[in-house]
């Protein structure tokens, strides 16, 4: 197929929320009242994305990120915009495009709660059509990567949330779908779990090429899996690109440590002022930040050296979360 | 297709995990089974000998009277919101990711349910009212089995109904004030609460031209040889075209508007 896999041109979807009414007269007169105020869950949101490409989705809550998601798998309709996924435009051809595409709610399941795992992954290879050999292969590599042995005949309610996600995660997958959608797949996990699962996702789209587009708080994921990411914020993207260029054009301020042989003494306050600041001043150990941007390291170590020797050094990047937060609060960002 | 029946088998399975509540259900029938034969019989007492009543002989209204309850779980006359449920829930955004008729889903489940409700409690209810009273036989096998083809039947026109009834909830997140309603519909206009022969014959007249007969009513006729076999199912056919015609015109509206719950 030619093409992105997945296009968003100028998504936008606004809620009726509805005013609530009480006693019996409220519950008689909600039968056929439609009032109610509007809200804007999703903006102006557009993106295209390649085969292949795993995507990072991220924003605060309640940007519209899960909106977005829905209306890229056909459930929800757009108020205006349209999509145009593995070639289908969701809103007319839900069904047909079920068949393309696996999706991963974190706070939903997919399985049937009275079903064992192993029962609900049989119910899902006839809903899909899947053609027993290809059921075999990828029921197995996901019994191996995703360790689901413990737990096959286990009714699904009584599955730990790690067990029931990577259930889910095998569920999406049975059919082979073009594109993956995740929905927050690691909300609640423990360490252990979150990483088991970034292992699986990154060596699945290694292999199959599969199109990933992926919605977490835990920016871990993200670093460890996409290279690029689209930031939403109020519904609206205010950064689509590289996870690198993103440190860069948002700064955060990177962090050097410089510990020295012996404490520098109050006279490494002097360092302050050539474009970068004393964050901590600790004994031998001083912690200084500086902007990207006007200073670099080297420099910071030339000028260090006349305070003492620098016997180690650490460069610490600023972290995700800053620069995403700094985004959301700083000059750069799209709302007062 | 092999999807759907999958579906109905998990359901009709899920059944038996409720032992409990399936004897406290027969128990429930049969003790409302037992309360309304002996107020019936002795309406009947107390008219001369060998009276009917608008058709019906004692005999016959006591037979009435048990397959009304011995139907009242495979049809699901009572309240039934499992779709306001997932709406609610937001469950229902991973059904409608499935590349499944939305309807089909829900009537193929509904149908492997009821097949297990009618085997565990119905059976069962019927059985304990045989053997305590004098009940009325279909007199042919043709007869028999004819009434074994109005139950499924029932089963598929109360299921649109149900499902009409739960669609609304895209539109109205309080399903109560609908609850209230369609509960009284069914109950009277079904012949559920009395047959219909009983009632006023305007009242009767309105009855017989609306759908919901064909849940409790027409199986009951066609079982007392009321109704002839070919016209009772027929009436049934009737109204699971229209029905079914009309689940989908909502369902295709409503997935038009379709407003999931956030998450
Ligand atoms: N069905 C709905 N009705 C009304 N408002 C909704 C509905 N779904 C989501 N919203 C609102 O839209 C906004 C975006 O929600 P969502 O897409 O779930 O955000 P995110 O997934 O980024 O946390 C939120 O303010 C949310 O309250
Ligand atoms: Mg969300």
């Amino acid at each position: 197929m030619d093409g992105p896999m997945i296009e968003a041109r100028n998504l936008e979807k606004r809620f009726t929320v509805r005013r609530h009414r009480e006693g019996a007269f409220g519950a008689m007169r909600s039968l056929v009242d439609r009032g109610g105020n509007e809200v804007s869950a999703v903006k102006d949101v557009s993106f295209s994305i390649n085969r292949g490409e795993m995507v990072g989705y991220i924003g605060p809550n309640g940007a519209g990120k899960s909106t977005t998601i829905k209306m890229l798998t056909g459930i929800l309709v757009p108020s205006s915009g349209e999509a145009t996924v593995a070639g289908f435009t969701p809103r007319e051809s839900r069904k047909q495009l079920a068949q393309q595409i696996g999706v991963v709610f974190g706070q939903r399941t997919q399985l049937w709660w009275d079903l064992a795992l192993a029962d609900s992954l049989e119910l899902l290879r006839h809903m899909y059509r899947v053609p027993e050999k290809r059921f075999r292969e990828n029921l197995n590599r996901a019994r191996e990567l995703l360790v689901l042995d413990d737990f096959m005949h286990t009714p699904v309610r009584q599955l730990s949330l790690g067990q029931r996600m990577r259930g889910d995660l095998a569920a999406a997958l049975l059919h082979d779908p073009k594109i993956l959608y995740l929905d927050e797949p690691t909300i609640g996990l423990d360490i252990v779990a979150k990483a088991r699962i970034r292992e699986f996702l990154a060596a699945l789209n290694r292999e199959t090429h599969v199109t990933v587009l992926l919605t977490t708080h835990d920016l871990a994921d993200i670093e460890q899996l996409c290279r690029r990411i689209i930031v939403i914020d109020r519904g609206q993207v205010v950064y689509d690109g590289e996870l690198g260029a993103l440190r860069n054009r948002f700064g955060g301020k990177r962090h050097v440590i410089l510990d020295f042989d012996q404490d520098p003494g109050d006279a490494i306050s002097t360092l302050a002022g050539n474009n970068l600041e004393i964050v901590d001043h600790n004994g031998p150990r001083v912690r200084v930040a500086f902007d990207r941007e006007t200073t670099s390291t080297p420099r910071v170590l030339a000028l260090a050296s006349h305070h003492g020797t620098v016997r180690d050094v650490s460069i610490e990047e600023p972290a995700i979360e800053d620069v995403i937060r700094q985004m959301y609060e700083g000059p750069d960002s799209q709302h007062p | 297709m092999r999807i759907y029946f999958e579906l109905a088998l998990r359901a009709f399975r899920q059944l038996f995990a409720y032992q409990a509540a399936m004897l406290a259900g027969i128990f429930t029938n049969s003790v409302f089974g037992v309360m309304l034969s002996a107020v019936y019989l002795a309406l009947f007492d107390s008219h001369s000998d060998g009276t009917s009543v608008e058709g019906f002989s004692a005999r016959e209204t006591v037979t009435y009277v048990w397959i009304g309850q011995a139907l009242i779980a495979p049809v699901m006359i009572w309240g039934w919101w499992e779709i306001i449920k997932t709406i609610r829930t937001g469950a229902i955004v991973t059904d409608m990711l499935k590349p499944l008729s939305f309807f089909g889903f829900w009537l193929s489940r509904d149908l492997g349910r009821a097949v297990g409700h009618l085997l565990l409690r119905g059976v069962p209810t019927l059985i304990i009212g045989a053997l305590f009273y004098d009940l009325v036989y279909p007199g042919t096998p043709g007869r028999w089995i004819a009434f074994l083809v109005s139950i499924p039947f029932a089963v598929i026109v109360s299921f649109c109904f149900r499902f009409m009834m739960n669609l609304w909830g895209f539109w109205v997140l309080d399903h109560r004030g609908i609850a209230g309603i369609a509960t009284v519909i069914v109950g009277v206009a079904s012949g559920h609460l009395l047959p219909i022969a009983w009632y006023p014959d305007a009242l009767r007249d309105v009855f017989n031209m609306l759908p919901f007969r064909a849940i409790v009513m027409l199986p009951v006729e066609i079982w007392l040889g009321q109704a002839g076999i070919v016209e009772g199912l027929g009436l049934q056919v009737f109204w699971i075209l229209v029905m079914t015609a009309a689940a989908h015109w909502l369902q295709s509206v409503a997935e038009r508007k379709v407003v999931v719950q956030g998450g």
